[in-house]
């Protein structure tokens, strides 16, 4: 059966127009009748015993409504890893002490905005300041304070992977190197800043509106929090500017509004400024990578040895999964017959770490791709050449992890050679410019279920109408890129109707069916995708009938769905409008609409996910000697995201993943110096602008993978990975500095050529 | 429309008169009551009901709440309503000139893939206005140039400078065509 022709066409996001003219709504754009404004008081200590609270003064304060501390709270410990109870150790406000400079204490709502943020200044609180830790290394170190008592030591978390004999390996490998890497911590910089509005509802019953990544599981969470059975929560959400992994948990302010929402009776809306986002949101984990490598003379991998130690902050939120996978992506891209991981993730007073884009990918391919162009240089074999040997190829599997079904990666490691002019751009030399290269590779959706749910890992449901009209109804949530286009294009090439004849209904957590686990992980194509087509499928067997009985078919003939008609496939004129098919499905059902669910559950797919998308990028800079200023020069991309559904859409993800990883690579960290960020606005904490991005060529690997919709698979991550050890390699290449630490600033380059 | 100042109970530690301002945005006519300090962005989002203004950093950085002031691109939140007395202000949702049309920009931004959250869109939009005002042919620098104050997280910014090419080229087409 061919494939319609809307997947893979290049089609605006649907709701595009509200968005270029203003109509779009976000959360701070909502304003309900009655509503007042939150603010919070965070601790400006990074790591202090609360002795005392007093709110007396705040809630004098003319305008103020409520203020609440821990105290008046539920106490209880919530976490997203609610698989593992003891990994949940977050409290929606401060209960006892605090453990990084911008813990939440307490919250006040007012009639205004400045008032609330008045009455916070009024709450006074005693603090016992205690010693604190601002590095993976002190933490560790003897006698250091414990920052959860749980966890004396400050290791909250380990992570082990073995296979393949690895000391034994080592023994036999002719070339042996082992180097260090850090990388920073940085923003996920999304423009909207959090915000969250909560409005109560009949019968103690509560609605959220909030600026997440994952409404389901902050329906959970703060019903939990709240001590409200899930149905009383009702979470909405409504357009999101941007998430990038910094909105997929329960956050202080979402459980604020709606606590506060409850007990005044009131609207009360939250919204975060950028210096809040900067100095205390969730960010990417800063990590300490030390690698070691054997190969044989002739450059095949034997065996690797990893080691990390993960930058927690001072709560988990999803360390869990980062420690596990960045022991995960350290395996991947290579055949490594013996492979050993340790993970650690370790508590410090920082502010907390969570997913981020590409999640433990951008930390394990900045080590290990640098790493095998460090290898490469030394055995004097192509760094291109190298990885070529040593590739993944379709059907490699992980060990006790993941088969990668399908993998372009040979072949995206070619199409950057031949189409950036490697070969002849590495022989010819030419004064301060260079040329680097690096792979990818990341998930379609994970596979593991921290979140506990009872539910499918997604559901929708599609409704047909006698107009010819679909309606999906679906939890994913599109949070910018386009997955609410995507869905309805999957929707529209099974049911055979045009694309702007479904109406969706998305990320409302009393009308959508439960449930989805949001958007993270790249899995929104392959896993919502995949339910849409289950739906799909059976509203097409409630309609195939209707043919049969009209036209009396043999059982053999098929029933085809195309050009908003229904028809016998072998004779196309046998057929009817979409709309009226529906209409005598409707009649012969007495009246009882046709409506489908559809579910997703990777069952059976390994630890990790379905499907693993690849990719590699060939980068060209210019180096400026004696200002170390970097710049790039061109991007060759070639990606391997599986049947891309649309093709726009992807390419904008791999364009938005360059931006990221070019931030990375070169100019972004937030500067923490004893857990306070000195770099809290945009104009320190520097994202590349429009003039700093470089001309971009990117092709697409087209595989089709068996478990993803029409063959798609994950393109909104893996991207993001390779830029900084392409440019890391590329700046070698043109001044011989190596660089392994993160971001290669003017500063570093000048200091790696010795004039600083 | 009506603001915090009617809402019972608002009462303030520090009394300030507010003015009333009249201001026009959009081509209508509102009268505001504001404090000295209050933004032309939150003047716009909360009295005015134009959320299409995004407040992204509120420091001048991001790009998000830009808009024209007599033609000019301003960051509304630096910038204060009270300045705005006696001008023309134009914000996103008045930039096309019919509530049925897009203006150029805004078709090119969808055609092209110019968008991906939205968040941005609306300033870089109004950026892009003003970049064309003057430059009504700008080259590929002078377009990254005339947005370098507007960040977007999402697209890497090369959609929305192909955007902004295909718009300037269509408005320059359209021109000649005319003349």
């Amino acid at each position: 059966m061919s494939t319609p022709p809307i997947i893979g066409a290049r089609i605006p996001q649907l709701g595009a127009r509200e968005k270029v003219t203003g109509q779009a709504v976000y959360t701070d754009d909502m304003k309900l009748p009655g509503m007042l404004y939150g603010a919070i008081l965070r601790s400006p200590h990074a790591h202090a015993r609360i002795k005392r609270i007093d709110t007396s003064k705040a809630r004098a304060l003319p305008g103020v409504k409520d203020v609440v501390t821990g105290d008046d709270t539920l106490k209880v410990a919530y976490g997203n890893w609610r698989l593992v109870p003891d990994i949940q150790d977050e409290y929606v406000l401060a209960v006892d002490k605090v453990r990084y400079v911008g813990d939440e204490v307490a919250a006040v709502c007012a009639l205004d905005a400045d008032t609330a943020r008045r009455a916070c200044e009024l709450i006074e609180v005693e603090y016992e300041v205690l010693p604190a830790v601002f590095s993976v290394e002190e933490a560790l170190a003897e006698g250091a304070p414990t920052i959860r008592a749980e966890k004396p030591g400050n290791l909250s978390l380990t992570r082990e992977i073995e296979y393949g004999g690895v000391d034994e390996a080592f023994t036999r490998a002719e070339y042996v190197r082992e180097d260090t890497f850090r990388v920073p911590t940085v923003s996920h910089a999304y423009l909207e800043p959090c915000s969250a509005l909560a409005a109560p509802d009949e019968g103690g019953r509560v609605t959220l509106w909030t600026s997440t990544q994952t409404p389901y599981i902050v329906q959970v969470l703060l019903a939990k929090t709240l001590g409200l059975p899930e149905n009383h929560v009702r979470v909405i959400k409504p357009q999101v500017g941007g998430g990038f992994g910094g909105k997929m948990e329960l956050r202080t302010w979402e459980f604020c509004a709606a606590f506060m929402a409850l007990r005044t009776g009131r609207p009360v809306k939250f919204t975060l400024t950028r210096a809040d986002e900067l100095a205390y949101g969730r960010r990417r984990h800063a990590m300490v990578l030390r690698s070691k490598i054997g190969l044989t003379r002739d450059g095949v991998i034997l065996a690797k040895d990893l080691d990390v130690l993960l930058d927690s902050g001072g709560y988990n939120a999803m360390g869990a999964t980062a420690t596990f996978l960045v022991g995960n992506f350290g395996a991947m891209l290579y055949r490594i017959p013996a492979y050993r991981y340790l993970g650690r993730y370790v508590y410090t007073n920082n502010p907390p770490a969570s997913a981020m884009r590409g999640f433990g990918a951008p930390q394990a391919l900045f080590a290990g791709e640098c790493q095998l162009n460090m290898v490469a240089e030394e055995l004097g074999i192509d760094p291109i050449e190298l990885r070529i040997r040593n590739a993944m190829q379709a059907g490699d599997s992980v060990p006790g992890v993941a088969t990668a079904r399908t993998c372009g990666f040979r072949e995206a490691l070619e199409k950057v050679r031949d189409a950036s002019g490697w070969v002849e751009k590495r022989a010819r030399k030419r004064p301060g410019k260079g040329i680097g290269v690096a792979g990818c590779s990341f998930i379609s959706g994970g596979v593991f279920n921290w979140f506990d749910t009872k539910y499918h890992f997604t559901s929708c449901e599609v409704r047909v109408f006698e107009d010819g009209t679909a309606h999906l109804l679906t939890m994913a949530s599109d949070i910018g890129q386009g997955s609410d286009t995507v869905l309805r294009q999957i929707l529209a090439a099974e049911l055979g109707i045009d694309i702007h004849k479904i109406r969706l209904t998305a990320g409302d957590t009393a009308v959508t069916p439960k449930a989805d686990l949001g958007t993270w992980g790249s899995r929104v194509t392959l896993m919502a995708g995949n339910a849409v087509l289950d739906a799909a499928r059976k509203i097409k067997e409630m309609l195939a009938g209707v043919l049969f009985m009209e036209y009396d078919l043999n059982q053999i003939h098929d029933v085809a769905f195309a050009g908003d008609r229904v028809f016998v496939r072998a004779k196309p004129k046998r057929g009817m409008d979409f709309g009226e098919c529906v209409y005598k499905a409707l009649r012969g059902r007495r009246g009882e609409p046709l409506t489908a669910f559809g579910y997703y559950t990777p069952r059976d797919k390994g630890l990790v996910t379905p499907a693993f998308s690849f990719g590699a990028q060939v980068i060209e800079v210019e180096v400026d000697e004696d200002t170390g200023v970097v710049s790039v020069e061109q991007v060759h991309t070639a990606h391997d995201s599986g049947v891309p559904i649309n093709t726009m859409a992807v390419e904008g993800q791999l364009e938005g993943s360059i931006h990221m990883g070019l931030g990375y690579a070169l100019s972004e960290e937030l500067i923490t110096v004893e857990g306070r960020v000195r770099n809290a606005t945009f104009l320190d904490y520097r994202i590349p602008a429009a003039e700093d991005m470089p001309p971009s060529a990117s092709y697409e690997i087209v595989t089709r993978d068996p478990e993803g919709p029409y063959g798609a698979k994950e393109a909104g991550e893996g991207l993001v990975s390779p830029t900084a050890p392409a440019i890391a390699e590329a700046i070698w290449d043109a001044v011989g500095v190596r660089s392994d630490t993160l971001p290669i600033t003017p500063q570093r380059v000048l200091e790696g050529l010795g004039k600083l | 429309m009506r603001g915090k100042a009617s809402e019972p109970g608002g009462q303030k530690t520090l009394p300030v008169a507010k003015r009333v301002l009249e201001l026009t945005v959009n081509g209508d006519r509102y009268e505001v009551a504001v404090e000295p300090w209050t933004s032309l962005a939150q003047v716009l989002r909360d009295e005015l009901r134009l959320t299409g203004t995004k407040v992204g950093c509120n420091e001048g950085d991001c790009g998000a709440c830009t808009v024209l002031v007599d033609g000019r691109s301003v960051s509304s939140c630096l910038y204060l309503a009270v300045e705005a007395e006696g001008r023309d202000v134009t914000t996103i949702e008045g930039l096309a000139e019919t509530p049925d049309t897009l203006h150029p920009l805004q078709e090119a931004f969808i055609e092209h893939g110019g968008l991906q959250c939205g968040f941005c869109t609306g300033g870089m939009l109004m950026s892009s206005a003003f970049l064309l005002s003057h430059t009504p042919e700008p080259d590929e620098g002078e377009i990254r140039r005339g947005l370098s104050g507007n960040l977007c997280r999402c697209t890497g910014y090369n959609k929305i400078v192909e955007s902004v090419d295909a718009a300037a080229k269509r408005l320059a087409a359209d021109e000649g065509g005319t003349a």
